[in-house]
């Protein structure tokens, strides 16, 4: 039993992280339908900047409350930055072309960012300083969580909950449902499209930022190509849940995670080794896109932004 | 027109450097002027500790040899390529050294897989090949102009299951393997078999990918049928890692690995997480014999740290090669590769080298604890038919193991009467070894 839980527990924690990830895909999918290729780099770019800031501000040395809490909003705010900078440059730019040709773009842009990190700082893993003192609490049984798990669950429900609130609560999250309903009635509506699909990309990249140094103090392994098999990995979630649909991208994330678990944890007794782990995201984006195309949650609720 | 006049100039920009890759030339193998000789390695991917630390044993080597006369009155030139860790770039590097660079001989890799891509290709061109470090069995097998300096997994596998059985008194183990590394897959064979011979028995066997980030639904499977000790063959990179997590789960087992763990970023990424484990390894920084501590002040002088046991078996390669190049008066192919295998009582930092009929290497294994940061050294366990610590009595071929090397020969007759198992001496002292930085 606690091994179950246990295994849950493994399970929500990297889902918690994809869930992160994939509202971004999600948001951008809902007010552009865009697949933004390259958010799975910005993952990876936050963790890069958490690393340097550790490094720089000389939070490195030791586990500390203030520096994690330092790190990460600034490493948030950068790959904000970044995420604009991405959209005002290359997708705004093509936004009157086809749709397919943003979508190449993004790809475009994706494998650039991911090579001038490897050009400029090598392919080899860096280790992330440990920011969080090492320690973990034991539920019941033998079910153990770490500091770092309490620490990624907490970020993530609160972020999440901080999104649901600009989103409903707040006149440019009413502006950025209005645009993600339609874009050019908006327009005429007087909104100023072009800020909020840039909010838009910066609350996205915000969050995949987070994500990016959260992972990193669970897995202090970084490097330029982390975000390739993560992103997609977000990305199936975002189907999963229903593209567009922002419940729909956390419960796809928490599905995802826990599943790919569970190949590791239980596959063997059904004859599925460890290492289908990756395989298991992908099939299952495969059912979905053949039996319920839409995702769980996206059919008629159509609350897109 | 702007744009057709861009796309010209992109176009002959690109022309230009295909011009410029083209340089050098044949000649440069002959046999006046400097000798080539090529190195390749992971400089900048996922296991870049192993390939820089080999290269600056290399290159300290060759400086030491250069700076001595040379061979013949001929210096050394030492040319890099880094291999970015991948099989697939190995042995387009290695074709770029033999066909382009005209080496007389090549030194690498350290992971096995890149190794055994790269290795049909020096075969085939008829340029010996040393590897330091490749610890898989099959990579001598491609072909005679193949060798090694170090001992193989038979033999490294054998050790562990020997150390953890009999010093550690585990009688159940579980494994955790790198499920895509040839050097993973050989070292989890031989535990095992050797492990099960001895009657001990392994519980659970659980992979993983190098690039992995999450290791705990393994370890969880693992904590819930509750081993002695757990197996780790992998690489630093991951290792660190998983380590961690076990203590997260608060997993109390040991963690048992090879000498793919031996890297300073393996503490960066573990931290304290790996006290109490144990490692298989090449020699020792605390061994005091005077060649070694000679190494280890030069090495630290040299790169400011303790020289890892990769950087001594580059070191090792690359004077053994050198060694080789004297005794054959030549750098043609057939010769220097005739030289090379013929290689006997050749004392190295890494303990005395001589090469048996299958290019190995045949030189004990020394078990270290990690501790703060510290390799604290454990016992030396000779493979069978080696016993005496003093004497060079290397002569007899490693036959380590159940599952023993292909073809062992038996031992020679002086050597044939100690016991079959593999002598152990226990440790004796636990002087700590300088933390590498």
């Amino acid at each position: 039993m606690d091994t179950f839980v246990q295994q849950l527990i493994n399970g929500l924690t990297i889902g918690a992280i994809y869930a992160l990830i994939a509202l971004g895909y999600t948001m951008v999918y809902g007010i552009l339908r865009l697949i933004n290729f390259a958010h799975g780099d910005i993952y990876m770019v936050g963790a890069f900047v958490g690393y340097f800031l550790a490094f720089q501000l000389g939070f490195a040395t030791g586990p500390s409350l203030l520096g994690l809490s330092v790190v990460l909003v600034a490493s948030m705010i950068a790959a904000a930055l970044v995420g604009m900078a991405i959209e005002r440059f290359v997708y705004r730019p093509l936004r009157k072309y086809a749709r397919m040709t943003t979508l190449i773009a993004a790809i475009g842009v994706s494998l650039l960012i991911e090579n001038v990190f490897v050009a400029k700082l090598g392919a080899a893993p860096r280790a992330f300083p440990q920011l969080l003192s090492e320690k973990s609490f034991t539920l019941f049984g033998n079910a153990a969580i770490s500091k770092s798990q309490i620490l990624i669950f907490a970020v993530s429900v609160a972020l999440m909950m901080l999104l649901q609130w600009v989103i409903f609560k707040t006149k440019v999250g009413t502006a950025m449902r209005a645009v993600s309903f339609n874009l050019n009635s908006a327009k005429l509506m007087g909104i100023n499209t072009d800020f909020i699909i840039s909010f838009t990309f910066a609350l996205g990249s915000a969050l995949a930022a987070a994500g990016g140094v959260l992972t990193a103090q669970y897995n202090p392994q970084i490097d330029p190509l982390m975000g390739i098999l993560t992103g997609l990995k977000a990305f199936v979630a975002a189907v999963l849940g229903g593209i567009g649909n922002i419940p729909g991208a956390v419960l796809g994330g928490l599905l995802i995670g826990i599943a790919e678990t569970f190949v590791v944890g239980y596959g063997q007794n059904v004859g599925i080794p460890s290492t289908f782990r990756d395989a298991v995201a992908f099939a299952i984006l495969i059912l979905v896109l053949l039996v319920r195309p839409a995702g769980l949650l996206g059919s008629t609720v159509q609350e897109k932004v | 027109m702007k744009r057709i006049l861009l796309s010209l100039l992109l176009i002959s920009s690109l022309l230009f450097a295909f011009a410029c890759e083209r340089k050098g030339g044949p000649g440069a193998g002959g046999q006046t002027g400097p000798i080539l000789v090529g190195y390749y390695g992971d400089l900048t991917g996922r296991t870049s500790n192993f390939g820089q630390s080999t290269k600056r044993g290399v290159e300290m080597a060759a400086d030491e040899i250069n700076k001595a006369g040379g061979i013949n009155g001929r210096q050394i030139t030492i040319l890099s390529e880094d291999d970015e860790g991948r099989p697939e770039k190995a042995a387009t590097v290695v074709t770029k050294l033999i066909n382009q660079d005209r080496v007389v001989a090549l030194l690498g890799e350290v992971a096995s897989g890149n190794t055994l891509a790269a290795a049909p290709k020096a075969q085939a061109a008829n340029v010996p090949m040393i590897s330091p470090s490749s610890t898989n069995p099959a990579v001598t097998q491609v072909g005679d102009y193949i060798s090694r300096v170090c001992f193989i997994d038979p033999f490294q596998g054998d050790v562990m299951a020997k150390f953890a059985f009999n010093t550690l008194h585990a009688k159940t183990a579980a494994i955790m393997l790198d499920f895509n590394a040839p050097y993973s897959r050989g070292l989890t064979e031989f535990f095992e078999a050797s492990f099960k011979k001895l009657g001990g028995t392994i519980v659970d066997k659980q992979s993983y990918t190098q690039g992995d980030r999450d290791y705990k639904g393994q370890l969880t499977k693992i904590r819930s049928l509750n081993p002695d000790v757990i197996y780790v063959p992998g690489y630093y990179g991951e290792v660190g890692v998983i380590s961690k997590q076990a203590k997260q789960l608060n997993i109390k087992a040991p963690m048992l690995g090879g000498d793919g763990w031996d890297s300073t970023q393996l503490w960066d990424l573990g931290g304290d997480s790996l006290n109490g484990d144990y490692i298989s390894n090449h020699y020792s920084v605390d061994d005091p014999s005077p060649a070694i501590q000679k190494f280890v002040a030069d090495y630290k002088a040299r790169n400011g740290e303790v020289p890892d046991a990769l950087a001594a078996l580059g070191y090792d390669a690359m004077r053994v090669l050198a060694d080789a190049i004297t005794r054959a008066g030549t750098t043609e192919g057939p010769k220097l590769k005739d030289a090379i295998n013929a290689t006997k009582d050749f004392v190295g930092v890494t303990g005395t080298i001589s090469l048996d009929k299958d290019r190995n290497a045949v030189k004990p294994a020394v078990v270290l604890k990690l501790q703060d940061k510290k390799y604290i050294y454990q016992e030396t366990i000779y493979p069978e038919g080696m016993t005496a610590p003093t004497a060079p009595a290397a002569v007899s071929p490693a036959s380590a193991g159940p599952a023993a090397a292909p073809a062992s020969s038996p031992p020679k007759p002086g050597a044939a009467a100690s016991p079959a198992k593999a002598a152990t001496t226990p440790a004796k002292s636990e002087q700590p070894m300088p933390s590498p930085k």
